[in-house]
């Protein structure tokens, strides 16, 4: 990167952050598996009126294509922001069919699913782009150090753009959000449920706090 | 000739990876650990190589013959003065290793260690 695209990179974030805007694009991120569309569908039905963003598998990558919902209005901290959400497939550095055979899936069906997989883990790469900020999400019973949450928090980073993370299924007994939180201290973080809905509130006010 | 009982190991200096693109060390790696190489990058990749690396690995994944691979780094450290924010001045990697998914396997990763195991054919 040149001088003067790393001056107008760096510049552009600097502007953003003292010029908020009231609307923004978010990407939510994260490993298969962390709970993204979960979260995302309870946002689209506390925020929207109803309708789920997509459906929730226990089988890992059941989300292989980036969905976007435009103009989710939340109201919190005596303000309010207009969100277009996109809730990205599950990031991963390895694909395997038999994987997915593990889980009951027949060997034609694994493969399928591995190939889309490969395809959604590009597409939710491209979103990176074009977003205001990320929503990332981690599984508080999984070892927070993965690749993944690294290489999509120095992006961030390297972005100057906002990121929140969203320590999820803390209604699970092995959960450990106080883990997610001394491996990343730099980064503001919210714990929740995303299945139950527990401390919602608090995530949509630090949405409001961080993107608006 | 690489033997089923050895691995070889690659050693890249972070003096070899600043003389190369981008584009040049995601290809060097994945050429390296699609013949079942593991690589350790001294000064790893910059976020962006990072992403470059994953895209790349996910257009050359074949069913039954490469899965993927595995990538193991330290969180960036950041100097994140206010200088560094105006000029958006980048984040330097740190040591990297990579290998194939389906033989190199992380035990434990924290902010000050990582440990791996090799394993040597099936």
């Amino acid at each position: 990167m040149g001088f003067f695209e790393s001056f107008k990179t760096g510049f552009g974030a600097w502007i953003r952050r003292i010029f908020k805007k009231k609307r923004a694009k978010i990407g939510l991120y994260g490993p298969p598996n962390a709970g993204k569309t979960t979260l995302a569908n309870r946002i689209v039905q506390d925020w929207s009126g109803g309708g789920a963003m997509g459906t929730v598998s226990s089988i890992p990558h059941e989300t292989r294509r980036a969905m976007r919902r435009e103009g989710i209005m939340i109201n919190a901290n005596e303000s309010s922001i207009e969100l277009d959400i996109v809730d990205t497939p599950g990031m991963a550095t390895k694909i395997d069919f038999k994987e997915f055979m593990a889980h009951g899936l027949s060997e034609p069906e694994a493969k399928k699913r591995a190939r889309e997989a490969t395809e959604g883990v590009i597409e939710a790469i491209k979103w990176l782009d074009d977003l205001d900020g990320v929503l990332l999400i981690m599984d508080a019973t999984e070892d927070p150090y993965t690749q993944v949450n690294v290489t999509v928090i120095g992006n961030m980073e390297a972005r100057g753009l906002p990121l929140l993370i969203v320590a999820n299924k803390t209604d699970l007994p092995e959960s450990s959000a106080s883990r997610i939180k001394s491996a990343f201290p730099q980064h503001a973080m919210v714990s929740i449920s995303a299945l139950e809905g527990t401390n919602i509130d608090e995530l949509y006010r630090a949405i409001a706090f961080y993107f608006g | 000739m690489i033997s089923m009982r050895e691995v070889q190991m690659d050693l890249i200096s972070g003096e070899k990876l600043e003389r190369m693109t981008s584009m040049e060390k995601v290809r060097l790696i994945l050429d390296k650990v699609k013949t079942g190489k593991i690589v350790v990058l001294e000064s790893g990749l910059t976020p962006a190589e990072e992403v470059r690396l994953i895209e790349m690995t996910m257009t050359e994944i074949r069913l039954d013959e490469f899965s993927g691979i595995e990538i193991e780094s330290y969180p960036a450290k950041r100097e994140s003065s206010f200088l560094d924010k105006i000029f958006g001045r980048k984040i330097k990697g740190r040591m990297t290793v990579i290998g194939p998914a389906n033989q190199l396997r992380t035990i434990e990763k924290d902010k000050y260690q990582i440990i791996t195991k090799v394993s040597v054919g099936d």
